[in-house]
């Protein structure tokens, strides 16, 4: 489908935010594919990072090619789009102390959940390399921590060190970010038994379940198996999963 | 307007299909596009049992292509037979089951599970590059194509095709060996054997360190195999290797393929092989061709 851009621009460094007009209503933690232009041929999955009525929010940090290309699409041009796609955070009513747990640009996800999240305790913990972003937006949702590994901004550190000591009284653990951090998300929640879902990351083709290329090892009565993060993920309950 | 095709005896109501491995067993892509418009499905490959395949990364971009890895992850034959087969029944339109035995006699017993109704072709397929049991060894190597050929059509009553590897150095032995094996058709190519490093860890992108390159990348490497192999043999040719326009798949029935297969192309574009489809209809009636089967080998050279 092809879909008009609203706006795109950096809201931090190599951080941009586009915005499109989308007419499908997705889930938190579902994630959309998006034809880059230019020389690419895959599509590349972003998750949604925010949706009202018929916009829908992306944040993404420019990597290769496919990313350098998008952060110079402008307001009015159209960009081809699937999507929503995969299985995204499930919302349980029954959990009033929930932790959402961030790094990098596995934080935009969460701020769409966050939204969604009708928690009367909701902890909010994002982690940044050095610049921060979308964190005010998050500040409506809950109560926000920020750690930066260089100091820069907030706690200096990871932000599963910030939050280490603050687990006991949660009900449900919602992350996203790069592999090493969801690790430490997942040893914390095995260690305090909390149930804890978190968004995966692989290389995908066709990002609907039928090229088999985006395998998340998982646990199986015996061995293994390899489940699909475009289908069955992105989101996995972490106990799930072998990291 | 005639779209009909034979191979062999396998009546395809239009020539464009959608290759193995890139359309899943269909239900991804049903909510994409209608596949009762679709010439057939040929499914993703099947081994005796279920198999995990190749540990990520799978897949991997290049210049106008990809590299995969995925070493056939797939449900096994039983669980397709069982879990996927009747979804696909529900459409008109023709299962294509790829096999992919470990050992000639595994080629054998996956033909004898799926010679039911539901399933109109097998496509044996001697040209994985992903795994280390089977695949691409027994397809460079033309007495096991015989043999595998053979040994399956004995056992098979279904339209057989033998899907050719385009890592050998004369496709014509190959393509000679299925058609004295039996062969019903052939179809080719499979995906070419590449692969890609990693300059910050030195190390290659794949655990597996070769993989298959596919995308219109491969596509004249394929079109020279297809028209080499159409002089070859009598028996019908399907082509396919970057077909990702109406063009590319007008090129290969030019060539000599009877009917075209999309494959990366369905990732790029969901309903690619529809539009596909529509673009020939539109070719042949700007061109005033009423029956496909004139543009099939039709060739000046
Ligand atoms: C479910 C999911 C959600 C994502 N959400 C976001 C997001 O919200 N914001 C964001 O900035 N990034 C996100 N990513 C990562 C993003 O897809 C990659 O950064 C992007 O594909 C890189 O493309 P490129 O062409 O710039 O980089 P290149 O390195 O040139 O890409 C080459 C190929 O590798 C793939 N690739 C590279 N890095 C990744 C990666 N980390 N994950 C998956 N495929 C990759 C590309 O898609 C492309 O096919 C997400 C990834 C997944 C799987
Ligand atoms: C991700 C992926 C998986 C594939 N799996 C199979 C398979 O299971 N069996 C098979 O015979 N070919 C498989 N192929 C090969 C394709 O069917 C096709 O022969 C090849 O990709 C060339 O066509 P293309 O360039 O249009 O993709 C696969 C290709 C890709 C990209």
């Amino acid at each position: 489908m092809e879909y008009v851009v609203r706006e795109n621009r950096e809201i931090s460094n190599g951080i941009y935010r586009l915005e499109l007009e989308f007419d499908e209503i997705p889930m938190p933690g579902q994630f959309v594919m998006i034809n880059c232009g230019g020389n690419t041929l895959l599509k590349r999955p972003f998750s949604i990072c925010d949706h009202d009525a018929d916009k829908l929010t992306i944040v993404y940090q420019v990597k290769g090619k496919g990313t350098y290309n998008l952060s110079k699409v402008k307001s009015l041009d159209t960009l081809e789009v699937t999507g929503p796609h995969g299985h995204g955070f499930d919302v349980f009513d029954k959990f009033n102390n929930i932790l959402v747990i961030g790094g990098g640009v596995g934080i935009p996800p969460l701020l769409f959940l966050s939204k969604k999240l009708k928690a009367k305790n909701l902890k909010i913990a994002l982690g940044f390399k050095s610049n921060v972003f979308l964190v005010d937006e998050f500040q409506k949702y809950g109560d926000v921590i920020v750690t930066s590994e260089d100091g820069n901004t907030g706690m200096k550190g990871y932000i599963t060190d910030a939050i280490k000591d603050d687990i006991k009284n949660i009900d449900i653990i919602y992350g996203c970010g790069p592999k090493q951090m969801l690790k430490a998300v997942k040893d914390i929640a095995e260690k305090y038994d909390v149930p804890c879902q978190i968004s995966v990351e692989e290389h995908m083709g066709c990002g609907i379940g039928a090229c088999m290329t985006c395998a998340c090892e998982t646990k199986a009565d015996v061995g293994f198996h390899y489940k699909k993060v475009c289908q069955d993920g992105p989101v996995f309950w972490a106990k799930e999963v072998v990291l | 307007m005639n779209l009909k095709v034979n191979i062999g005896n396998l009546e395809l109501k239009n020539p464009v299909l959608v290759a193995s491995g890139t359309f899943g067993f269909g239900k991804e892509y049903s909510h994409y596009l209608d596949l009762d418009n679709l010439g057939g499905i040929m499914v993703k490959g099947l081994t005796l049992y279920p198999k995990e395949g190749n540990p990520p990364p799978r897949i991997y971009e290049t210049p106008s292509g990809i590299l995969n890895s995925v070493g056939l992850q797939n449900p096994g034959v039983d669980g397709f037979i069982k879990g996927e087969l009747p979804f696909l029944n529900e459409f008109n339109t023709k299962i294509i089951a790829n096999i992919a035995g470990e050992t000639i006699e595994e080629f054998v017993t996956i033909a004898q599970k799926l010679d039911i109704n539901g399933v109109d072709a097998l496509e044996i397929n001697v040209s994985c590059p992903n795994v280390k049991e089977g695949g691409m060894s027994f397809g460079v190597n033309p007495n096991s194509v015989y043999e595998i050929t053979k040994k399956v059509k004995r056992v098979s009553s279904k339209t057989v095709i033998v899907k050719l590897t385009p890592n050998v150095t004369d496709i014509k032995i190959y393509a000679k060996a299925a058609e004295d094996g039996g062969a019903d058709a052939i179809s080719l190519i499979n995906t070419v054997t590449r692969m890609a490093i990693d300059v910050n860890t030195r190390r290659p992108v794949f655990k597996n360190v070769f993989a298959g390159l596919s995308g219109p990348a491969i596509k004249p490497i394929a079109l020279k195999n297809v028209y080499e192999a159409k002089r070859a043999v009598s028996i019908p040719v399907i082509g396919m290797g970057g077909i990702s326009s109406t063009e590319d798949a007008l090129e290969f029935m030019i060539a000599g393929a009877t009917a075209v297969a999309v494959g990366t192309y369905n990732f790029i574009n969901p309903t690619g092989s529809i539009d596909i489809l529509e673009g020939i209809k539109k070719y042949m009636l700007k061109n005033s061709i009423f029956d496909v089967n004139q543009l099939i080998n039709s060739i000046n050279v």
